[in-house]
């Protein structure tokens, strides 16, 4: 027999100034089962748990109703309070008389009504609770991080330093993302190779770092704890062991007009190549579109060449899977692709260009070696334009979003100009601009006040040329002015996007993501480096545009994330997840349709029916994968899967409680195991 | 006002010219509105002084040169005291009254203005400290307008803010001399 106590709480006015409690309880002191009852200030408080703990031994409960706040905020503290008397945490249930009720009514009588009506129905679950343990699940202790940007690297070492194995997977030929292109980096202007070439060598070196370049996820299977990872190695066809890098291969190959990605095709590259000189890991591949060997079967300089014999045509795509607990998906970012834009003329007038590319001219590594020249004419550039937002709070090309990082960019790019093409007048067409990050206004104010940058404020309606130069077309708000500008060379500010592939790999994942294709978090302010599919974790630009420090340190909480799930051998989860009853599953597997977590794996079962052995196929929820949706349960064409703690019969028992007649409603519950 | 900025306008010497006039640099302000935003004159000012700065950030000569506004400004310097940017804009007016002058422009609304600036200065000059009553008369007798502002002196008599001599004429000598080591700095810097 179920033996029930309920505490109603005051929760000082907040309750008792617009609920009578004591009537309350009084009122359900009635109800069946219930054989205790009472109410005080703060229930929430020691002398208010020990109120019910000592009811608890002097009554023998088995069942206990706190009514008071919501769950979120106590139900904690109260599931604690029965266990510490030895009852099992799950044989309490709250009644949120504050949030639902006192909070929202002025009206006491009602007010008072409504709160009996709560406490009678959470009375009525009470009955029909059972026992609950967490889950455990035991941990892989290794992590896979995907993407080798910054954000991915600084992931890995801290996962790494951390002491836990970490599986780096990248997709192009070297690690190093976008960073690695970038010349000086606002606001500090310090030289990116500089600092993040070091980063890239300790990520190769670490005994618990392996790194796999030119390798992709193929498929993610299984969940937090325990999810295991088939990764495709694509054919560099170059042996790894064997090139030591000499570089012989790529200065012989005939085929060298390839525009480069890295110098973001201001210069080429052969079809055998490291994508720049700092590349980790330092071995070539073979881009094989464009190789003639594989195009043609003619050529096979590169074999002939090669001192250590390590080019290998005759590699294949191969596959290896990774046992990991934790992910970390950090695929960056791509760029607004500004073709698109007639009015502005990119690709078309030689001297517009993209903002990666000013990076590239820009710098001392870059193929002109630091020197800010015209790509049309190679001549140093008088009047350069710098265009803000381009493919940025345009909903003329679906991205109504702010890129976050161009206005800075542009203001670098300026200072930049000034300080390397001396001489050189920078104008900036901008909507507003965005300097939020600490010293970022300062850098600003620096670009306008000592290096001279003319602030324009107003869209560019239009680019053309016009006797080797690019007109500008563009206003000044500030003073009302149309501003016709011939200038030498145009850059163009372009936005960020979401990385190439970006919602294939979600679907392999499992992760949600918006409708620009960045990665969804777990809650925007509080859960900003989980996704909603536990154990995976987001770093960097592939969650939503960010500079250098944010990436480094989402990139550093997500690590952080990793290695404290890592902390325990077991996994505990709380047990409200769905549940199959094998007797009535039929196997139908609608269930699994309808999972969003992939959370419905099949087990085979053995009956006798009639004397005979008959095996079937049911489902079976995989304890490590269920969120506790809920959903399975709504499809389910048998009622055989339920959701502990919200079970089929609790949830009917309130209802009834609530809407019964008198007599239902006092009447001890029909069919109840009780 | 101009309608179009070419390449060639902002290349023009003239940001420089107020920049070295007034030892101030346009880059520094970020165009927040707060100087038109207290400026007491700026009811009557064509251009208000944020724009003024804007376009001398733009380097819109004809603009600036032909605005009334640098003629308006009181110098009460309520712009300066609050700029953000701690620019000191009255400073700018001042260049651009005295660059106005180089050219021989006059303000347009009213070429009194000019006229009042050059009495002031002489006036000061002659008596060590404003004597008001001698500007007066000199002004409403240089303007043409003899009879302007008749009707206050008597109130203004009473409450002692018009004396009738000017103040201790054996100091008129001292203040003068300072006239005169400007002028000789000024001759050094080229300013006039
Ligand atoms: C022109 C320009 C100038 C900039 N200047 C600055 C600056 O001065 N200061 C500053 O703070 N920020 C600057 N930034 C921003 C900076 O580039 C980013 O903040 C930073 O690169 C983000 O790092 P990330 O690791 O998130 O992404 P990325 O650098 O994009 O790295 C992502 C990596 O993941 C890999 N990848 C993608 N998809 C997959 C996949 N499916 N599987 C495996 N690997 C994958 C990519 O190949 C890449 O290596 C600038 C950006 C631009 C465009
Ligand atoms: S085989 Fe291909 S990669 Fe090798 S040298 Fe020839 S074109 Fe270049
Ligand atoms: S950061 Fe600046 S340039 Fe980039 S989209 Fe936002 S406002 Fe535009
Ligand atoms: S107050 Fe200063 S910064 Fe603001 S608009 Fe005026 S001069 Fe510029
Ligand atoms: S000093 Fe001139 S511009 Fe500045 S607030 Fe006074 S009157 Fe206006």
């Amino acid at each position: 027999m179920a033996r029930i106590g309920v505490f109603v709480c005051w929760c000082g006015s907040n309750i008792a100034g617009t609920v009578d409690v004591k009537k309350v309880a009084e009122e359900v002191s009635k109800l069946p089962y219930v054989v205790y009852s009472t109410d005080y200030k703060y229930m929430c408080s020691d002398p208010g748990q020990n109120m019910i703990k000592e009811a608890i031994k002097e009554h023998r409960l088995t069942g206990v109703v706190v009514s008071a706040c919501s769950p979120r905020m106590h139900e904690v503290t109260f599931r604690r309070t029965v266990q510490e008397e030895g009852v099992n945490p799950y044989m309490m249930e709250m009644a949120n008389i504050r949030e639902h009720c006192s909070w929202v009514h002025d009206d006491m009588e009602e007010a008072t009504e409504k709160a009996i009506e709560l406490v009678r129905m959470a009375v009525a679950k009470a009955v029909e609770l059972e026992p609950m343990e967490k889950i455990e699940v035991p941990v892989t202790k290794r992590a896979l991080v995907i993407g080798g940007g910054i954000a991915g690297i600084q992931a890995a070492l801290d996962i790494a330093d951390g002491g836990v194995e970490v599986i780096l997977v990248e997709k192009s030929p070297s690690i190093g993302g976008k960073m690695s292109q970038l010349d000086e980096t606002f606001p500090t202007l310090d030289c990116s190779q500089c600092i993040l070439t070091p980063k890239m060598v300790d990520a190769a070196q670490h005994p618990n770092i392996k790194i796999y370049s030119y390798a992709e996820l193929e498929e993610l299977d299984g969940f937090i704890g325990n999810f295991q990872a088939r990764i495709r190695q694509k054919a560099r066809s170059v042996d790894m062991e064997l090139c030591n890098g000499c570089g012989d291969c790529w200065n012989k190959c005939p085929q060298k007009k390839i525009p480069s990605e890295f110098e973001a095709g201001m210069s080429d590259r052969a079809a055998i190549y490291v994508p720049f000189p700092q590349a980790i890991p330092n071995t070539p591949v073979i881009d094989r579109e464009n190789c003639i060997y594989f195009q043609s079967g003619k050529c096979g300089v590169c074999a002939k060449i090669c001192p250590t014999g390590a080019i290998s045509y005759d590699q294949s795509d191969e596959f290896i899977t990774e046992e990991v607990g934790a992910v970390v998906v950090a695929t960056g970012y791509d760029l607004f692709n500004t073709d698109v834009i007639g009015e502005y003329g990119y690709g078309e007038i030689p001297d517009v260009i993209s903002g990666l590319q000013f990076e590239r001219l820009s710098s001392a590594s870059g193929p002109t070696e630091g020197k800010i020249v015209r790509p049309s004419d190679g001549k140093k550039p008088e009047e350069v334009a710098f265009i803000c937002c381009v493919g940025s709070r345009d909903d003329k090309y679906g991205r109504p979003y702010c890129s976050r990082i161009c206005c800075m960019y542009t203001a670098k790019h300026a200072i930049l100009l000034h300080h390397k093409s001396h001489g050189s007048q920078a104008y900036v067409f901008y909507i507003d601009v965005r300097a939020g990050g600490k010293g970022y206004e300062e850098f600003l104010r620096r670009a306008t006040e000592e290096e001279g940058a003319i602030y324009m404020r107003g869209r560019v309606s239009r680019l053309y040329r016009d006797n080797g130069k690019v007109v500008v077309k563009g206003a000044d708000t500030l003073s009302g002015a149309q501003i016709e500008l011939h200038c030498d060379m145009v850059v163009l500010a372009n936005g960020i996007t979401a990385s190439p592939g970006a919602e294939e790999l979600a679907r392999k994942l499992s992760i949600s993501y918006d409708e620009y294709g960045f990665y969804s978090e777990a809650h925007p302010k509080l859960r900003p480096v989980e996704t909603n599919t536990a154990g995976i974790y987001l770093a960097g630009c592939c969650q939503a545009p960010k500079d250098i420090p944010d990436s480094v340190s989402q990139a550093s909480a997500a690590a952080s994330k990793v290695l404290a799930l890592f902390s325990g051998d077991f996994l505990t989860r709380e047990p409200n997840i769905a549940e199959v009853n094998p007797f009535t599953c039929t196997g139908c597997f609608t269930c699994r349709e309808v999972c969003p977590y992939d959370a419905i794996d099949e087990e085979e079962v053995t009956v006798h029916i009639d004397g005979k052995k008959v095996t079937r196929t049911i489902a079976r929820v995989n304890l490590g994968k269920c969120q506790g949706c809920g959903i399975c349960c709504a499809v389910c064409r048998s009622n055989a899967i339920n959701l502990k703690g919200t079970k089929d019969l609790q949830i009917f028992r309130q209802i009834k409680a609530f809407t019964g007649s008198e007599k239902e409603k006092s009447d001890e519950p029909v069919g109840s195991k009780k | 006002m101009k309608w179009e900025i070419k390449t060639e306008d902002i290349h023009t010497s003239f940001r420089d010219e107020v920049e070295e006039l007034s030892g101030e640099s346009f880059g520094a302000c970020y165009q927040c509105g707060k100087c038109s935003a207290g400026c007491p004159i700026a009811f009557a000012m064509d251009h208000g002084p944020t724009k003024i700065m804007r376009f001398c950030q733009l380097g819109m000569e004809d603009e600036v040169i032909n605005s009334d506004t640098p003629w308006l400004c009181a110098s009460c310097q309520a712009c300066t005291t609050r700029c953000p940017r701690e620019i000191d804009i009255a400073e700018v007016m001042d260049a651009l009254r005295i660059i106005a002058k180089r050219r021989g422009i006059k303000p347009r609304t009213d070429p009194d203005i000019a006229l009042f600036a050059e009495i002031f200065l002489s006036n000061l000059r002659w008596f060590g400290r404003i004597y008001e009553l001698g500007l007066v008369g000199e002004f409403n007798l240089l303007s043409g307008r003899f009879f302007k502002d008749f009707g206050k002196a008597p109130a203004m008599f009473l409450k002692r803010k018009l004396a009738l001599l000017p103040s201790n004429p054996f100091k008129w000598g001292k203040v003068r001399e300072i006239f005169k080591k400007c002028e000789k700095m000024k001759e050094g810097e080229g300013r006039e």
